[in-house]
């Protein structure tokens, strides 16, 4: 097992648990069981480390009236900021802003929606990820109340320009003179490396992750400044101001304020350092193996994220020939998804399909050693040479923007069958 | 202490594919054709090394199969049978064993060859989880797409395996798929067609059809600019 954590290049789908972490969490497992809500001194002690947890999140993040509710994930809390803002101010408007690189917590509660009334607009991004800000300022109008931009998105990390977005929305409602649109974004992938506090990222709402900071898995929350009201997606005891019903995973809480109070001390050093080793590894990549491209924005990107198409090959056959050296990263092929649909966020930057099946995502972390890229860049190529001996295709870099056009690829009406699908 | 004997024994069934099974994704066959292909193409054939080639699937779709076969015309036998793939892990496995299952024991006649079905790659492979079935159905659509080539080059048309679209001339078994590839790699006359498939060369009465096909796709693929 040691070995399978040394060679880890997927701390985008998720990381360890820092064992600072993790001793923090072990007392709510064992002798603080008590319930928050029990007026003995058990329970006590338990809401004060709820309220401890909760007190430590939001003097990082807060501003002033923030409050901040404990999920189940990241995906909850995503799920909470799209419907429960939503609902509260379905009297106000119907639009809701999204961008087409967000996440499927985004997405498929936005698709919930459409039928309920409301009217979805996704903003497009460009080339290189970053968002398409005239777009978005054009599809502001007085019935929009939501938009919800990720910070970074998790197949690329492309980071949004959100202080733009922010100045945008806020002139916007201050010319109006209205309260809304509010402005969500998920950091569930940026909050390890970059400052998400009231000052450098002014939103209203904002998700965040535990297990991606090195916390537990199944804890998420939702960071709310200012005075909206949201509508609860679970109803009962009324915990958590009624936002929340159900009696709260204090391990899972504990756990959450812990990582992001440890990523705050670590953020600025683990940036240099982790980016350090990223940028080695994508130059030795672009150098060592022919036609390969980088997607994302090759600046503006989270210090943690590499994803290359490697073109001839396919990215499933990759992952599993790094994986019998004991290397794990992600894929955007289909063949690698549950769906056998390509990654919609490459897709979202105007790759063709070719490209996206062969794309692999390296993602690094707090783990990752100089030792362990080395040992990537030694195994990578052989495994690229391997299988393109195997491929019949030879794609040409040039043939980037015909390709996705390319009849041949279409013969006898022969579409992809995602494609398909999806009409 | 029998009956654990018999339990035992029972329960040494071939592999179960399941993500839960074992600590591979597929099964120890797959895995196994996977790193160790047998009868894939290294070197670029020369001319006429090979005497039928057949490629079937898509780069868009994430799956390409491309084979190349040496049919013994005096046995009907498959002597050879190369490949390349660009897909996943088992789809490169599907086209090995595929390669494996048709030349082992001095090569397949050509028609038990033909009569290989996806389930019987699968189950040479040791199962395929569901959604990769589709990997071995290329296989055997690769390899019809071949032997179609052979009989086509060698004047069988009789032969030709046709499904899944119109037959547009029954001598020669060219279907609206074959003329829609023949205008996307560039007929435009019917010279350019005849060419490239044969329609109509001993039953010109199917030339009409031909035609009017030759337009449509042209103008479908083509059209707009004149």
């Amino acid at each position: 097992m040691r070995t399978l954590t040394k060679y880890y290049f997927d701390y985008a789908a998720t990381a360890p648990l820092d064992p600072r972490v993790w001793r923090a969490m072990l007392p709510f497992f064992r002798h603080q069981f008590g319930n928050s809500a029990s007026l003995y001194q058990l329970g006590h002690r338990a809401r004060r480390a709820l309220d401890g947890a909760r007190q430590k999140i939001l003097e990082q993040l807060g501003g002033p009236g923030a409050e901040f509710i404990f999920t189940g994930s990241a995906t909850e809390a995503d799920n909470l900021a799209i419907l429960g803002a939503a609902r509260t101010l379905k009297s106000a408007g119907n639009r809701i802003i999204i961008s087409a690189v967000e996440h499927k917590g985004i997405l498929a509660a936005a698709a919930v929606l459409t039928v309920e009334g409301f009217e979805i607009v996704t903003i497009g991004v460009n080339k290189n990820g970053l968002i398409n800000l005239p777009q978005l300022a054009v599809a502001l109008n007085e019935k929009t109340i939501l938009v919800s931009i990720t910070l970074a998105d998790s197949e690329t990390g492309t980071i949004q320009p959100l202080r733009k977005i922010a100045a945008l929305i806020k002139k916007f409602r201050r010319a109006r003179r209205q309260a809304y649109p509010y402005l969500h974004t998920d950091a569930t992938q940026a909050a390890a490396y970059l400052n998400i506090d009231a000052k450098h990222l002014p939103v209203d709402l904002l998700t965040l992750s535990a297990h991606k900071l090195g916390g537990p898995k199944g804890s998420g929350g939702l960071l709310v400044r200012g005075r909206l009201k949201l509508t609860p997606l679970i109803y009962g005891g009324g915990q958590q101001n009624n936002l929340r019903s159900g009696t709260e995973n204090l391990p899972a809480i504990v756990g959450l304020a812990a990582a992001l109070e440890l990523a705050g001390q670590d953020r600025e050093r683990e940036f240099r350092r982790v980016k350090k080793l990223r940028d080695y590894l994508e130059k030795m990549i672009l150098k060592n193996i022919p036609k390969v491209i980088l997607n994302g924005h090759p600046v503006k990107r989270l210090p943690n994220f590499l994803n290359v198409s490697i073109l001839d090959i396919e990215g499933e056959a990759m992952l599993l020939r790094l994986d019998d050296k004991n290397i794990s990263v992600g894929t955007g092929s289909a063949c690698n998804s549950q769906t056998l649909e390509p990654s919609y966020i490459i897709e979202a930057l105007g790759r063709p399909y070719e490209y996206i099946h062969g794309s692999l995502r390296f993602t690094l972390g707090r783990g990752t050693t100089r030792t362990a890229v080395n040992y990537v860049l030694k195994h990578l190529p052989p495994i690229v040479r391997d299988l393109r001996q195997m491929s019949p295709l030879r794609l040409k870099l040039t043939d980037r923007k015909k390709l996705i056009s390319l009849p041949q690829a279409f013969v006898g009406g022969k579409t992809p069958h995602f494609t398909r699908r999806k009409k | 202490m029998i009956n654990i004997k018999k339990n035992k024994t029972k329960s040494a069934k071939p592999e179960v594919i399941s993500r839960t099974a074992g600590s591979w994704v597929y099964s120890r066959i797959v895995k196994d054709h996977f790193f160790r292909p047998r009868n894939l193409l290294l070197q670029d054939p020369a001319a006429g090394q090979y005497n039928a080639q057949g490629i079937i699937g898509s780069p868009a779709c994430g799956d390409v199969m491309r084979i190349w076969l040496k049919v013994d015309p005096a046995t009907d036998r498959i002597k050879e049978f190369r490949w390349r793939t660009f897909g996943c892990a088992s789809a490169i496995a599907a086209t090995s064993m595929l390669s494996v299952m048709v030349t082992e024991r001095g090569g397949l006649k050509v028609d038990k060859a033909l009569a290989i079905r996806p389930q019987d790659i699968t189950k040479r492979l040791g199962g395929l989880p569901d959604r990769k079935i589709h990997c071995s159905v290329l296989g055997d659509k690769a390899l019809r797409a071949a032997l179609n080539d052979w009989f086509k080059q060698t004047g069988q048309y009789q032969r030709v395996i046709v499904e899944g679209t119109a037959i547009i001339d029954p001598d020669t078994k060219v279907t609206e798929a074959d003329i829609e590839e023949a205008v996307i790699e560039g007929a435009r006359t019917l010279n350019d067609l005849q060419k490239k498939t044969k329609v109509g060369i001993g039953n010109p009465a199917c030339l009409p059809k031909a035609e009017e096909l030759l337009r449509f796709y042209n103008e479908k693929y083509f059209g707009g600019g004149n």
